[in-house]
């Protein structure tokens, strides 16, 4: 029979993996309302932000009672400040995905004069590396969430890849600089929603094995512990 | 890199039929408190009373593997003598009864013969009080019996009588179990105080109090050793999944 304590930990389980959906979804509406050029689906990222920005709060709560009334330890004492921080990402990446819809919005407004494609690979990318991290925390999967991270690099090219083709534009067509701006803000932004994938899945990793992977720390034969 | 003053070295108890413990191996660090935890039967207070070779008090004890203090076979010298150098305070509070708080905390040298001038056994005693903080609440009551102190200060009189005999360890078996939280936390406090002049090994099935107190800890399972390291890495993210299932819970 489960403890009052483990109910409270699947409870903030939970409520963590709700908060997710919400963000996961955001940033598909986003992008989507960028890719189809679609604006119902942009208002649906903005009504987003404020349950995402309450849960943050409401998790932060539930995590500071556990620790001050449960004085948890190892394994449960590692989820709980994992689940700190990872609301802190997944607050992050709602913002984000608040940023690029905002950038659709205007983008929208003027045609398109040709079909995007490093920004949509980005974006296939970093919503993969979401899902899978979530996935990864759902499941216990240090491997998965070690792949995860293996990603972000081919997402930080494409990033790279974007800047190089719009800025030559920029220097040389006053009339489009707008529009290149918001394209750059886009891939910036999902370059973010990348990184803090990548973050969430080094928090997943510690919780489950106990391993700091942080700032490669385990190329450096750190163990949790070690004194500074 | 901690000095090591006690060694343990696969170290089995047998009672009777029964194996109590199953070759321990274990290196306390001087000057450090190390813990000792674990469920119910897992042979944690057998542990200790081995190491200061209480044990020997039941009649179908048999030991094998060794303990070696300051490198010297505590099995090869005299029972007396090892009980001195590693003092005992046990969960229930045991002054001696009939003796006033002066004659407790020297009861060790009184009962083993050994004479002090009267100057000395004034200095043993405050000392030793002062350093079990007690001396404050008892000095003008030092003939009165032990057995009027309140439950923490009797056990804290417990621990200033093992100190007066200057132990290079002190063993500790649940010191707290007995007492009000408040008594406890006082003990608790004192023990992280004591361990810059005694090594201290703690035995306790509190591992709030283990987290709270120790710099190491060692935890058994059925008379093994499962893991020992730091309390720190030990209490966050220990190597052993049987540790982790202890301390979330799921058993013990």
């Amino acid at each position: 029979m489960e403890t009052h304590f483990q109910q409270e930990l699947e409870k903030l389980k939970g409520n963590l993996l709700v908060m997710a959906t919400w963000v996961e979804e955001a940033i598909n509406n986003a992008v989507q309302s960028l890719v189809r050029r679609d604006p119902e689906l942009a208002q649906k990222a903005f009504e987003a932000e404020d349950r995402i920005n309450t849960m943050d709060i409401a998790i932060n709560s539930e995590c500071l009672n556990l620790l001050a009334l449960r004085q948890p330890m190892a394994a449960d004492l590692r989820f709980i400040t994992s689940a700190l921080k990872i609301i802190t990402d997944l607050e992050r990446m709602g913002d984000q995905a608040v940023n690029i819809a905002e950038r659709a919005v205007s983008l929208n407004r003027e045609p398109q004069p040709k079909p995007y494609v490093d920004i949509p690979r980005m974006a296939e990318i970093a919503q993969s590396m979401v899902k899978d991290v979530l996935d990864a925390f759902v499941n216990r999967d240090s491997k998965l969430a070690r792949s995860v991270c293996e990603r972000d690099d081919q997402v930080d090219r494409l990033n790279d890849q974007v800047v190089k083709e719009l800025l030559p534009h920029m220097m040389s067509d006053p009339k489009t600089l707008t529009r290149e701006v918001h394209l750059m803000i886009v891939a910036r932004c999902l370059e973010r929603i990348a990184d803090h994938a990548t973050n969430i899945a080094e928090d997943v990793i510690f919780m489950v094995d106990g391993l700091v992977i942080k700032h490669r720390a385990d190329t450096k034969n750190r163990e949790l512990g070690d004194s500074l | 890199m901690e000095s090591t003053v006690l060694r343990i070295e696969n170290f089995s108890a047998v009672f009777g039929q029964n194996q109590v413990l199953k070759g321990v191996n274990l290196s306390i660090p001087q000057n450090r408190i190390t813990a000792v935890m674990g469920p119910s039967g897992c042979g944690k207070t057998t542990l200790i009373r081995c190491v200061n070779r209480m044990h020997e008090l039941t009649p179908d004890a048999t030991v094998s593997g060794r303990i070696l203090l300051d490198g010297e076979d505590i099995y090869a010298t005299d029972p007396i003598i090892v009980r001195r150098q590693i003092g005992m305070v046990f969960q229930r509070r045991n002054p001696f009864p009939m003796m006033s708080i002066y004659d407790n905390v020297i009861a060790g040298y009184n009962l083993n013969g050994i004479r002090l001038a009267k100057n000395e056994k004034d200095r043993v005693v405050e000392e030793s009080l002062r350093k079990a903080a007690l001396w404050e609440e008892v000095k003008g009551a030092l003939h009165r019996r032990g057995s009027f102190l309140s439950g923490g200060q009797q056990q804290r009189l417990c621990i200033a009588r093992a100190l007066a005999m200057q132990p290079d360890v002190l063993l500790l078996d649940e010191p707290t179990s007995a007492l009000d939280p408040k008594s406890s936390s006082r003990i608790e406090e004192l023990i992280v105080e004591l361990k810059g002049a005694v090594t201290i090994m703690l035995v306790t099935h509190n591992t709030g109090q283990a987290a709270r107190v120790s710099d190491y800890t060692a935890f058994l399972y059925l008379g093994e050793l499962i893991e020992f390291g730091p309390s720190g890495k030990m209490f966050t993210a220990p190597k052993e999944k049987m540790t982790e299932e202890y301390l979330t819970g799921k058993f013990g």
